[in-house]
């Protein structure tokens, strides 16, 4: 369609001065309000909504002893997924990128996680009239780095075929472990006990309404996924846009949740910004339709409008035959 | 205001009253609340407007009322419970109807005779819906929000966004889900409902060729059938 007449259509289009027809907007408005409510009534009746009870730090460390200890022993030598993450949580990595732009990193820390000391050594601390714990955990941080890599690898390892006893604790083969039986043995029953839950929270005030750092504890072990597999939430299977039980959840993010499905997105260590990048054009795109040659174009090629319109072209001396 | 004739004031100094004035200009009240529409307005396609901007309401109703008890009433109460209810299957109708009401639109062609923006105020309100529902999936307080959080925040993370949208702090994302993200819903639904009853609902492609849509030069077309008591105007659809 030429510029010329694309405007000639566009001053056309501006009023219409055929006939009309008699309308009440407001009985509309309220019918179409009454219909609505009378169908989410209707489908929350019989479908209710999910509510799945939320894990907890203590229900994950009864449930699943060895995985929480094996997750706390990667935080404190921050080869976690929260320790490893970089920004907007540390410095240890600079982040996802494409080509020379790390979106990432030139925003910056803004939520400072220090796994370690935050996931592990403070909750410890703050762990009163045990001096044999108090001793372990000095003799941890007063070691050199390499000196605490090689306690924390060699648990890791030994925790490889740890048993659980019936009391809940875990059972490890003997080994070069330093202080960290000692350290470990105390945080499980920290956490078992409920404390940890609170300890993640407490920071500078009163008053909490961040789960950031819970969050990402139970998120670097395998508790929240192993449940969601349960539900049928991993990336794998469609992920987030889904949701616990058979509600439909956000079917409206199957795009984007569509394009971690396949190649190159699936297999890419850049995959998250490169699929929010893609979104983020589709958006715009999507927005600027009525500038976009061919998109905006294929509405009069493929002629769906003879149908919404079939009424009017009948009536009217344009009628195609 | 009168100054002693009854007539209101026209004085081309004030703000308030070249306002009024743009305003009526742009939106007489018979545009505004018309009791009449194009002839041509006759297919199911155009009462998804009208349900998705219905679904609005029942979000906005249901969420209020879940926003009065606080965010852990549902979770512990049954009538709690049911409003969640409401809340989530109006907010599934809801993207049912727009997505619908969109695809309708855009087969229609609705941008054209300067209608642009019309399009575009209900593409970023739908663009914008999206993170005002994510907000609300993550505050759930439930496993639901423990995954979809952790799970959504590698993408943000990645975009540079949660540097200052961290989807893991409950508290932040409470804040937009029942203020921030709302308001800028319901403004643009506002603007996009104010826009159509401006340039009206668009009309059918010209048919002069037989089939070939808007292929002629634009001529005087027959005279116009006026119903009575009809007047020019568009639809909230």
């Amino acid at each position: 369609m030429s510029r010329a007449s694309r405007r000639r259509e566009d001053e056309a289009d501006r009023n219409w001065t055929g006939a009309y027809r008699p309308y009440d907007i407001l009985r509309e408005a309220t019918i179409a309000l009454g219909v609505v409510l009378a169908l989410a009534v209707v489908l929350s009746l019989l479908f209710s909504s999910p509510d799945l009870k939320p894990s907890t730090v203590q229900s994950w460390s009864r449930g699943d002893p060895v995985d929480f200890v094996t997750t706390a022993t990667t935080e404190l030598d921050a080869t976690s997924g929260t320790g490893g993450y970089g920004p907007p949580y540390n410095h240890a990595a600079d982040g996802q990128h494409v080509a020379f732009v790390y979106p990432a990193k030139w925003l910056g820390v803004s939520h400072p996680i220090n796994t370690a000391k935050d996931f592990v050594l403070a909750p410890l601390r703050s762990i009163t009239g045990q001096p044999a714990l108090s001793a372990a955990v000095s003799t941890y941080q007063a070691a050199p780095a390499a000196t605490q890599a090689g306690w924390t690898t060699a648990y890791e390892k030994g925790l490889g075929n740890a048993k659980v006893a019936p009391d809940g604790s875990v059972k490890v083969t003997a080994g070069t472990y330093g202080p960290l039986p000692v350290m470990m043995r105390s945080l499980l029953s920290f956490a078992q006990s409920g404390g940890l839950d609170g300890a993640l929270l407490a920071d500078r005030q009163f008053y909490q309404t961040d789960y950031t750092r819970p969050l990402l504890f139970m998120a670097d072990g395998g508790v929240l996924a192993k449940r969601a597999e349960q539900q049928h939430l991993l990336g794998t299977q469609w992920g987030m846009m889904n949701e616990t039980g058979s509600y439909p959840g956000q079917s409206w993010l199957w795009l984007y949740t569509a394009w971690y499905q396949i190649k190159p997105f699936s297999t890419s260590a850049n995959a998250d910004v490169l699929v929010m990048g893609v979104m983020g054009v589709m958006s715009l795109a999507f927005i600027l339709i009525p500038f976009l040659p061919g998109v905006r174009d294929l509405p009069r090629r493929i002629p769906i409008y003879k149908l919404i319109w079939r009424d009017h072209y009948r009536s009217t001396p344009d009628t195609p035959a | 205001m009168s100054f002693g004739n009854g007539e209101p004031s026209e004085n081309s100094s004030s703000w308030t009253a070249r306002a009024r004035r743009r305003a009526v200009e742009a939106l007489p009240p018979d545009k505004l609340l018309p009791d009449g529409q194009p002839a041509y307005m006759a297919s199911w396609i155009y009462v998804f407007g009208v349900l998705t901007l219905a679904s609005l309401i029942v979000i906005i109703a249901s969420g209020s009322i879940l926003t009065l008890k606080g965010p852990g009433w549902w979770h512990f109460t049954g009538v709690g419970h049911f409003f969640n209810s409401i809340h989530m299957w109006s907010v599934e109708l809801f993207f049912f109807f727009m997505v619908i009401h969109l695809w309708g639109k855009y087969w229609m062609a609705a941008w054209r005779g300067g209608r642009a923006r019309v399009w575009m105020t209900g593409a970023v309100a739908f663009v914008v819906a999206v993170p005002c529902a994510l907000t609300g999936y993550v505050s759930q307080q439930n496993f639901d929000a423990q995954w979809i959080s952790t799970q959504a925040k590698d993408g943000l993370n990645a975009a540079g966004v949660g540097a200052f949208f961290n989807v893991t702090n409950f508290g932040q994302m409470y804040s937009y889900h029942v203020f921030l993200l709302p308001l800028a819903v319901v403004g643009l639904v506002a603007a996009h409902i104010l826009l159509v009853r401006k340039h009206g609902i668009v009309p059918p492609f010209a048919l002069a060729d037989h089939g070939q849509p808007n292929a002629r030069e634009p001529e005087p077309g027959p005279e116009p059938v006026q119903e009575p008591g009809a007047v020019p105007a568009g639809s909230v659809s």
